[in-house]
């Protein structure tokens, strides 16, 4: 793809822009790693810099130079290029964070080689990544195969999917126009579907929970079973009421059962 | 072998029992559950059944699963139908062969019972005066939550000729 990727626009907005509003979700402060020759670039200058500080080409020298302006603090490293990244992603990689570790990484849902570009890294990766540039390194990924992370697969396998090609920014143009961020697929059972007078439907909700959804559900169709009655089962395997929605999640609300 | 299916029509014992045949079982216990007419003193026509079943099947095929590692027994099946039933069709039958008869009681017990506890399957009772109501729903709405759910068969339990050696 021959165009800086930051800048592809989904919705109106630069990936750029979108990512640094994720992040900003997500994180105390927000950065955008550049090259000492994008600093005048408009689509970054808008927002807090890190120019690379240390030698080297790519992202490893924005992760060292990043680690050195702020030594102290673990640092959300993520891509430019992703498009589908969810808050849900974000949260449960920062929920699982193993600060003993160098970095905890996403692996990827294509080859399970560790994502770099969406991980968290600790203070304690700046020295062993100094030492692996200065032995001939370059590659993040190989650093975290070869030094060790925290891994861990990633729940929607499609949230670090990148951009590379003209028809890939299609197909997430397509995706992402589809499917607005809290899109819920809800089936109705038994009373529920005579109270909601459907037996499925497609909405969008506010609600980042079964348990809140539940409520809005209440409050729209005036359901008479309390939750406690209730039991939920999240794309058709039993759930938690506490469970974190993720878009296009089918969820169904289980009214007391009376086979036999 | 699939131990838990959903059927719209009427279930064929016959077919179901021959599935549980193998030359190391003794015999074969199975329970039928047929629509009653009379439920918690009222008068009932018909029944309506419905299922979420992708979530149902997974369900009933653990239960069976379960009934297998618990019990020495060589095969259960369960079949439940859904739709509109009238009195006294069968609503659910659970069939198990084994060894020896103790187990497969047992695990015939076993399975009706996890069956109507934890499987998502509704029913809707119609009354002779008109109206009509979900089990466990709307009658029972304070109940704070799955309860055992209202029985509505009789409990017929068949075992093989009784001349067979078991």
């Amino acid at each position: 793809m021959n165009r800086d990727k930051a800048t592809l626009e989904y919705k109106g907005k630069t990936q750029l822009d979108r990512a640094f509003e994720l992040a900003s979700r997500h994180v105390t402060q927000v950065f955008v790693s550049v090259r000492a020759d994008q600093t005048l670039d408009p689509t970054r200058a808008q927002r807090p810099m890190i120019v690379d500080s240390v030698a080297g080409e790519g992202p490893i020298a924005g992760i060292r130079s990043a680690l050195a302006a702020h030594p102290k603090v673990a640092w959300l490293v993520l891509a430019c290029d992703l498009p589908y990244l969810s808050d849900a992603a974000l949260d449960f990689l920062l929920s699982r964070r193993d600060a003993t570790a160098l970095a905890t990484a996403y692996t990827s849902a294509h080859d399970g080689l560790p994502e770099p570009l969406c991980a968290i890294w600790e203070p304690s990766a700046a020295e062993a990544l100094a030492g692996y540039q200065a032995g001939g390194g370059h590659c993040p990924r190989k650093f975290l195969i070869r030094h060790g992370a925290r891994l861990l697969e990633p729940q929607d396998t499609r949230a670090l999917d990148n951009v590379n090609t003209p028809e890939e920014y299609r197909q997430a143009l397509a995706t992402l126009d589809n499917v607005s961020p809290m899109q819920l697929k809800i089936q109705y059972y038994a009373l529920m579907r005579e109270q909601a007078g459907r037996s499925e439907e497609t909405l969008e909700t506010s609600a980042s929970t079964p348990a809140g959804l539940y409520e809005e559900l209440v409050a729209r169709y005036g359901f008479t079973l309390s939750r406690d009655q209730l039991k939920v089962a999240v794309n058709s395997e039993f759930s938690d009421w506490s469970r974190k929605l993720e878009v296009g999640d089918a969820v169904v609300f289980i009214p007391p059962v009376a086979g036999g | 072998m699939m131990h838990f299916r959903f059927t719209q029509s009427a279930i064929d014992t016959e077919s179901a029992r021959r599935e549980l045949q193998t030359p190391g079982a003794g015999g074969y216990v199975s329970f039928e559950g047929w629509v009653r007419d009379l439920n918690e003193g009222r008068e009932v026509t018909r029944l309506e059944y419905e299922a979420f079943q992708e979530l149902a099947v997974k369900e009933g095929e653990r239960i069976v699963a379960e009934a297998l590692r618990q019990f020495p027994v060589k095969h259960a099946l369960c079949i439940h139908r859904v739709g509109s039933l009238s009195i006294g069709d069968m609503a659910v039958w659970v069939g198990v062969s084994s060894a020896h008869r103790g187990e497969a009681f047992d695990a015939c017990r076993f399975i009706i019972d996890e069956v109507k506890h934890r499987v998502p399957i509704w029913k809707k009772e119609h009354y002779r005066s008109g109206d009509s109501g979900w089990v466990n729903c709307e009658r029972c709405a304070a109940a704070p939550q799955h309860t055992r759910h209202a029985e509505h068969h009789h409990d017929r339990v068949a075992v093989p000729n009784p001349t067979e050696p078991v």
